[in-house]
């Protein structure tokens, strides 16, 4: 599954940076802007990681650390709706990550929805292209159980794959905790996840609804990465995609995701 | 509803799964028809049944999802009783000539060890009660032209029940957890929807608590080695002559079915 990422490339450098400056300010002031592609209408997907590498490079050179990735549109019905064939992937930071029953501030986030997801950290580094189901699973150090805290920075939550690619897969916070486990320990597709919002359910599934198996979906970041001339390295932590569809959260919520054999992650969001 | 009435219903409930056809929807033909007479029919069209020579075997839980209660507009379960004619064993062909409209479902099944006997039961009492649980499809159906039910006319078709199978596969619900345990549905090597047990009541114990208090105020009993299918926990899946279905349960294993023929609608 090549995108062949290089030939498609569009924007020249000038516009890179200004589709940058444009999403970091709507990102760091938290406020909504309008797709990407409605001014670009010809823009790529390449275009769009060029965007949001350059996002990354600004945070980096600010003093962030990069702590690994998320695979975003990993489910079949998710890519269906939104046309495509391959996940979206974004980079993550130590600035994104919440530790676990910690209060979240809504108020320097846009539209806050939360995903239950199963995380990967490696032990070893892994390469595409070529990267299987199988190299993911001999390469995790271990799983636990995560919440994503998606954000686009688009209107409405309306927007195409570049414009998503470029908004860094509308990457906002994380909380990793529960439990840790080995792979070898668990039958991942089978694994059970329940959202309770509130002390309500407000959705549940089991982890086969990310391409049949979380560990396939590290292994299309890991392709994906290999077209943007980039390797996974060691001790990475990974995010796979939500399993559940995305819950809208705001101030005074209270949220937890209860996971078949790896515990539970908690979190409450404040203005 | 006078007596008359609701045998007229529950023999015309009758000789429509017998002959295989479906008839218009009771609320359409009686408008004033309530939950207990729906269930007075339900009582009778299974009298029919067994008096034909099947025996009760157990019960199903249904509507026991929150986009199901929404969409009847219903706020708790229903149930219906299943017979020994309804039964297939994990691995058999299902024949589709039997059905009017099938689609199937998974769910988790458990079988008693002891009587419940309600009021007062809890999930607690349930577990305790349980010898096993195991992976299973109720394939339902309707004798209700075009699946045009309301609350009323589902409890009155013996809650829409088809016919089931239950897997091979049993698990302690004492080593297993029933809530968190993820269902995956697969349909001819695809997957066909993902769920979790907590989806249904919050945990298929509380569903089959549920039942046990209903019964128990019913004066219906709820005993020992009976079957009971506790509720969806996947998308309705339509079926046809070839498919092939799987379900899973993490934690605990599969049931496999097959169908074949052709459906009466």
């Amino acid at each position: 599954m090549s995108m062949n990422l290089t030939p498609s490339l569009t924007l020249s450098r000038e516009d890179i940076v200004r589709l940058c400056e444009r999403v970091e300010g709507a990102q760091t002031r938290a406020y909504a802007i309008p797709k990407l592609t409605d001014e670009y209408p010809g823009m790529t997907i390449a275009d769009g990681y060029a965007v949001q590498l350059e996002l990354r490079r600004r945070f980096l050179a600010a003093g962030h650390k990069q702590v690994g990735w998320k695979a975003g549109l990993t489910s079949r019905a998710k890519m269906k709706q939104m046309g495509v064939d391959v996940p979206s992937i974004g980079f993550l930071t130590d600035r994104m990550a919440r530790p676990e029953n910690s209060a979240i501030r809504t108020g320097d986030l846009v539209h806050p929805r939360v995903e239950c997801e199963v995380a990967f950290v490696t032990k070893k580094a892994l390469q595409g292209p070529g990267c299987t189901r199988q190299d993911v699973l001999a390469a995790t150090d271990y799983v636990l159980p995560a919440v994503e805290i998606i954000d686009s920075r688009f209107s409405g939550f309306k927007f195409d794959l570049p414009s998503v690619v470029a908004d860094n897969g509308s990457s906002a916070r994380f909380v990793g905790g529960g439990r840790p486990r080995y792979v070898e320990d668990l039958d991942l597709p089978t694994l059970g996840v329940v959202m309770e919002k509130n002390g309500e359910i407000v959705a549940g599934a089991a982890a086969a609804a990310v391409l049949g198996h979380p560990a396939e979906a590290i292994a299309m970041l890991v392709n994906i990465l290999a077209e943007l001339g980039e390797g996974l390295p060691a001790g990475s932590f990974v995010m796979s995609g939500g399993i559940t569809e995305a819950v809208p959260v705001k101030a005074g919520d209270s949220v937890i995701a209860r996971f078949q054999e790896l515990g539970s992650v908690s979190m409450r969001f404040v203005e | 509803m006078n007596e008359d009435k609701i045998q007229h219903y529950g023999d015309a409930l009758y000789e429509a799964w017998r002959a295989g056809r479906t008839i218009a929807p009771l609320l359409e033909q009686e408008p004033e028809i309530t939950l207990a007479d729906a269930y007075r029919i339900q009582l009778r069209y299974i009298e029919r049944r067994v008096a034909a020579g099947e025996t009760i075997v157990g019960k199903k839980i249904g509507v026991t999802s929150k986009p199901v209660q929404d969409f009847l507009g219903v706020f708790q379960p229903d149930f219906g009783q299943l017979t020994s004619g309804m039964v297939y064993q994990e691995g058999d062909t299902i024949d589709l000539g039997s059905l009017i409209q099938p689609k199937a479902e998974a769910e988790l099944a458990f079988v008693l060890k002891e009587d419940l006997q309600g009021p007062g039961i809890t999930a607690m009492d349930v577990i305790r009660a349980t010898d096993y649980v195991t992976p299973c499809f109720e394939i339902v159906d309707s004798r209700i032209t075009d699946w045009k039910i309301k609350i009323q006319d589902t409890v009155a078709d013996n809650a829409s029940c088809g016919v089931y199978v239950l897997g091979k596969a049993k698990g302690d619900p004492r080593k297993l957890d029933i809530t968190l345990a993820g269902m995956v549905l697969e349909k001819n090597g695809e997957i066909f929807s993902t769920g979790v047990g907590a989806a249904v009541q919050g945990s298929p114990a509380n569903a089959v608590a549920w039942l046990a208090n209903t019964l128990g105020e019913l004066g219906i009993p709820f005993k020992a080695g009976e079957v009971i299918l506790s509720g969806s926990q996947s998308a309705l899946v339509p079926v046809v002559d070839g498919d092939e279905l799987v379900c899973t349960v993490g934690g605990l294993g599969s049931c496999r079915v097959k169908f074949a023929g052709r459906s009466a609608a």
